[in-house]
């Protein structure tokens, strides 16, 4: 036992966990509810998942420089509204240009977090849950009480979230979903094999030897929150497609979505490590979860953010105390 | 004995001060007693809460999921008075329950070791979520008569309970803060949690308290809450940590723990309230404030920054 533990690294072990998990959760469901693995519910679960995926997707690399990004679910309400508004000034913007407009106003934001936590030295928990509140305030002031409604919208985003990208055999695998997935994809592939984004690993898992070697640590911290500014904004266009009404109060409470996916999919909070195969799994398991319940007699479906918490506590004791039991496993079997 | 005040002190007083005379010519009225009883009652519950976060801040911790515990007691208290449980037994109910609540946070934080950040950022979702459960969709309302005088009428002349709960509380926290033995062990613990385990101290059971003593505050101030209100809801409370965690810091208290005083917190508090006063007064929206409160937040912590750099930088040239 010892020896097998010994050879899977902790990570890998972690991913298999969360695959059970997820694995069993879908399961545990398909018994309880009637219908549960149709193509329907798996449509209602990934596109659901598909608009907190990106947001979680930049929220893991923050949180693996060591840093908290709580801003982003207002960063997203404010890319919704001022997409919605400008779609529909402008119908005729070409839909790449319009969900490159939303990363592009979500860099915006996230550099102004980046800019005050990597120059200004200010932790980033309170410089970003200082823009929490004042990005939505922002959006208040700026939508002036109006709504962004469906009407208003050009009609090919209002088919969007019902556009299938292809399917497999009864699964349609919506467009929005496959959008999703490749910023995640593409994401994964550059912390694997693009130099630069290693420095994200470097900073957080020991800032200082970071700097030693000659990394510019502020200016990766800088660009973590950039890049997790500018997925909030493309998350912000998948709400917007999803949703097409938008309010002020749109992607309220989603930076604990996001932070629960991250850290349930194993990524830790102390910075360093991480992959994005674990925050795609935590998303999953966290949207799976979220949309069973609601359909789900037995629980009311006002359980559901008390069972986010519990979930998220759980996933990050068994962490911790998997890890420690790990560690001492492997200095036991040296010496 | 240093000096009586700290610069950062200095300037917080300097700053309240230009507040209150600024208030004070923009309406006549605003320094009359009642007003300043009022200024204090629409924020009671957030304040109290604070001074206890000094200290957890101050021990190198957060509690993220004070406002959901005020949300979660107050729902309690709801569900168990219209359920039919007399008022004096729910309120020991509620705060049992909060600390019950604040015994998950230190043992997850101080046995378990586990970030107070991912703890209580997951406790401000699972509570809350509990609170939801309570009440679901409802308003909850028919307190018994006392509770709610309590919540909303003077108990010695004009001067409500809360009020007199702050003023205690101020006081027995701040002489615990700085001239106690347990004041200095969270003072050291927060400045260095390795040093100070290795010179014998406690560390996991000054933080058990004090994870405690924050829960239960909340807890309490939750009811006191729902007292003045006369009703509670699922989002009773919700969002209150950003306004509890901006009144500590903009107090001068270092988020990185060891640094911090009770006066520079009550200042910082003076100044908050008066500032959301003003600003009311000026018919600048609720959410406008709150975007204010967030600047001030940061600008907090930056403006030391900035001013430690542009010193460093003078010495350099000169």
């Amino acid at each position: 036992m010892t020896g097998l533990l010994s050879r899977v690294s902790p990570q890998t072990l972690r991913l298999l966990a969360l695959a059970l998990a997820l694995l069993a959760t879908i399961l545990f469901f398909a018994t309880q509810i009637e219908g549960y693995l149709s193509p329907r519910m798996f449509n209602r679960i990934s596109t659901s998942a598909a608009v907190v995926l990106p947001l979680a997707v930049g929220q893991a690399i923050v949180i693996m420089t060591r840093n908290i990004d709580l801003s982003v679910g207002s960063i997203m309400g404010v890319v919704a509204y001022m997409a919605g508004q400008s779609l529909g000034a402008l119908p005729e913007m070409h839909p790449v240009l319009a969900v490159l407009l939303c990363m592009a106003i979500g860099a915006g934001f996230g550099a102004l977090n980046g800019l005050i936590i990597a120059f200004g030295r200010v932790p980033s928990i309170i410089v970003t849950l200082g823009t929490l509140a004042l990005f939505r305030s922002f959006l208040v002031e700026w939508s002036d009480a109006r709504t962004i409604t469906t009407a208003s919208l050009p009609q090919w985003l209002v088919n969007l979230p019902s556009a299938s990208a292809f399917s497999i055999g009864d699964l349609d695998v919506r467009v929005t979903v496959v959008l999703a997935l490749v910023a995640c994809l593409v994401t994964g592939l550059a912390l694997t094999f693009y130099r630069p984004a290693r420095r994200f690993y470097a900073v957080g898992s020991n800032p200082d030897a970071a700097v030693m070697a000659g990394i510019n640590a502020r200016r990766v911290v800088l660009s973590a929150f950039i890049i997790s500014g500018a997925f909030a904004g493309l998350s912000g266009f998948l709400f917007l497609a999803k949703f097409g009404n938008i309010t002020v109060v749109a992607g309220l409470g989603f930076e604990l979505k996001s932070i629960a996916a991250v850290v349930v999919g194993g990524v830790s909070i102390l910075g360093g490590t991480g992959s994005m195969i674990g925050v795609l799994m935590g998303a999953l398991l966290v949207d799976t979860i979220d949309n069973s319940l609601t359909r789900w007699a037995v629980v009311s479906e006002f359980w559901r953010d008390a069972l986010l918490g519990g979930l998220i506590m759980a996933a990050v004791t068994l962490d911790t105390l998997a890890s420690r039991q790990l560690t001492r496993l492997r200095k036991g079997g040296t010496e | 004995m240093t000096r009586f005040l700290t610069p950062w002190e200095t300037g917080l007083l300097a700053v309240f001060l230009a507040t209150l005379a600024m208030n004070a010519s923009f309406a006549p009225e605003f320094l009359t007693v009642q007003n300043q009883i009022n200024l204090f009652q629409l924020h009671i519950e957030k304040i109290i809460v604070a001074l206890i976060m000094t200290l957890v801040i101050i021990n190198a911790e957060i509690d993220l999921s004070v406002a959901s515990i005020m949300g979660l007691s107050a729902a309690l208290f709801g569900t168990l008075v219209n359920a039919g449980t007399p008022g004096g037994l729910a309120i020991l109910i509620c705060l049992a329950a909060g600390l019950l609540a604040g015994l998950v946070n230190a043992l997850l934080v101080a046995r378990v070791g586990i970030p107070s950040l991912v703890v209580t950022l997951a406790m401000l979702i699972g509570f809350r979520g509990l609170a939801r459960v309570l009440v679901q969709d409802n308003s909850l309302g028919d307190f018994p008569q006392w509770f709610t005088d309590l919540g909303q009428k003077g108990l010695v002349g004009p001067i409500p309970l809360s009020m007199l709960i702050f003023v205690v509380t101020l006081v027995l926290l701040g002489v615990t803060l700085h001239r106690s033995g347990f004041g200095r062990q969270v003072i050291v613990i927060g400045t260095n949690a390795e040093v100070a385990r290795f010179s014998g101290l406690n560390v996991a059971r000054v933080k058990t308290v004090l994870f405690l003593l924050s829960a239960l505050v909340s807890a309490l101030c939750g009811l006191l809450y729902a007292a003045r209100l006369g009703s509670v809801r699922g989002d009773t409370a919700v969002g209150f940590e950003l306004d509890i965690i901006t009144m500590v810091l903009l107090g001068g208290v270092s988020i990185f723990g060891g640094k911090g005083s009770m006066v520079g917190v009550l200042l910082s508090i003076l100044i908050i309230l008066n500032l959301r006063n003003g600003m009311g007064l000026m018919n600048i929206t609720g959410h406008m404030q709150t975007g204010v409160i967030g600047i001030l937040l940061i600008a907090s912590v930056l403006l030391p920054n900035l001013l430690a750099d542009f010193k460093t930088r003078r010495r350099k040239d000169a």
